[in-house]
């Protein structure tokens, strides 16, 4: 058992702790904080995979500015545990068991993949550095690129609509 | 690491996604077992990426570049993410304004 398994199932554990408390917690607050910690893990599996171009920006652009800006609203609503709705319990049951039955059916169809020929190369290729990415970026995908900032000017310009008042 | 761990790790935070999209009635929370999701696919495509470079670098010695084109398909993932964010959360802070609740359920009065 070396080093980068401990890491991966220290994160992996990690990973789903964090989300199922997001589910499970009732103060919204928490709930965030734990996504953040989700993201946080979700970040160290890039990092383990030598991804680090999508570890930085992971970290950055989800754990750094799209939380923050759920946390900001939450706060700007004051929500907390007493003003949380909660939905009926057999209806909890009935989404509970639903997502179950989802994770069931696809574990058990994906179960038999030979694990023996397909692994991830992990901590090691170069293919995720910073260097490799902005090469393939600009030479291939240059019009999503530019297509992307079209979307977020319209994104931008949509959020300022919405949010003034009439 | 095998890959199906990557499979199924990604599976359970995509499963918990949907489950709490199911259960909980706060727009935000919904909001962000969406992001959940989406973070669960993105966990998967480097995954693979890096499957699909292991198993070119078996076959062409030098082909180092191999898989950036999926982490690239994370990274416009993560560009539709952000701005999805901004107009969602600008949606949930009006009917905030308008009904004074962020329960989804006061969203069928829409129905008249």
């Amino acid at each position: 058992m070396n080093i980068t398994t401990i890491l991966f199932w220290f994160l992996t554990v990690l990973a789903i702790g964090s989300a199922l408390m997001v589910i499970v917690s009732r103060n919204p607050v928490y709930s965030v904080l734990s996504l953040i910690l989700t993201f946080f893990a979700i970040s160290g599996h890039y990092l383990l995979l030598n991804a680090q171009f999508l570890f930085i920006v992971n970290l950055i652009v989800y754990a750094g500015a799209i939380m923050v800006l759920f946390l900001f609203v939450l706060m700007l609503m004051n929500l907390n545990s007493e003003s949380e709705p909660s939905r009926q319990k057999w209806l909890k049951f009935a989404g509970t068991i639903a997502g179950g039955c989802l994770l069931l059916v696809l574990v058990a169809a994906l179960r038999d993949v030979d694990s023996k020929s397909t692994y991830a190369l992990v901590n090691a290729g170069d293919s995720g550095l910073i260097e490799n990415l902005g090469k393939t970026l600009f030479r291939d995908y240059v019009v999503p690129f530019e297509i992307s900032s079209i979307l977020f000017l319209s994104a931008m310009v949509g959020a300022v609509v919405l949010g003034k008042k009439e | 690491m095998p890959i199906n761990l990557y499979i199924f790790l990604a599976l359970a935070l995509f499963s918990i996604g949907v489950i709490g999209v199911l259960t909980r009635r706060n727009a935000i929370i919904i909001f962000m077992c969406i992001e959940l999701m989406l973070n669960s696919v993105n966990l998967l495509l480097v995954a693979f990426s890096k499957m699909h470079l292991a198993d070119m670098l078996a076959k062409v010695p030098g082909a180092v570049n191999n898989g950036a084109d999926a982490q690239l398909f994370v990274f416009f993932i993560m560009v539709v993410a952000a701005a999805e964010v901004t107009v969602g959360l600008a949606i949930i802070v009006m009917m905030y304004r308008n009904v004074h609740s962020v329960d989804v359920n006061f969203l069928n009065r829409l129905k008249n």
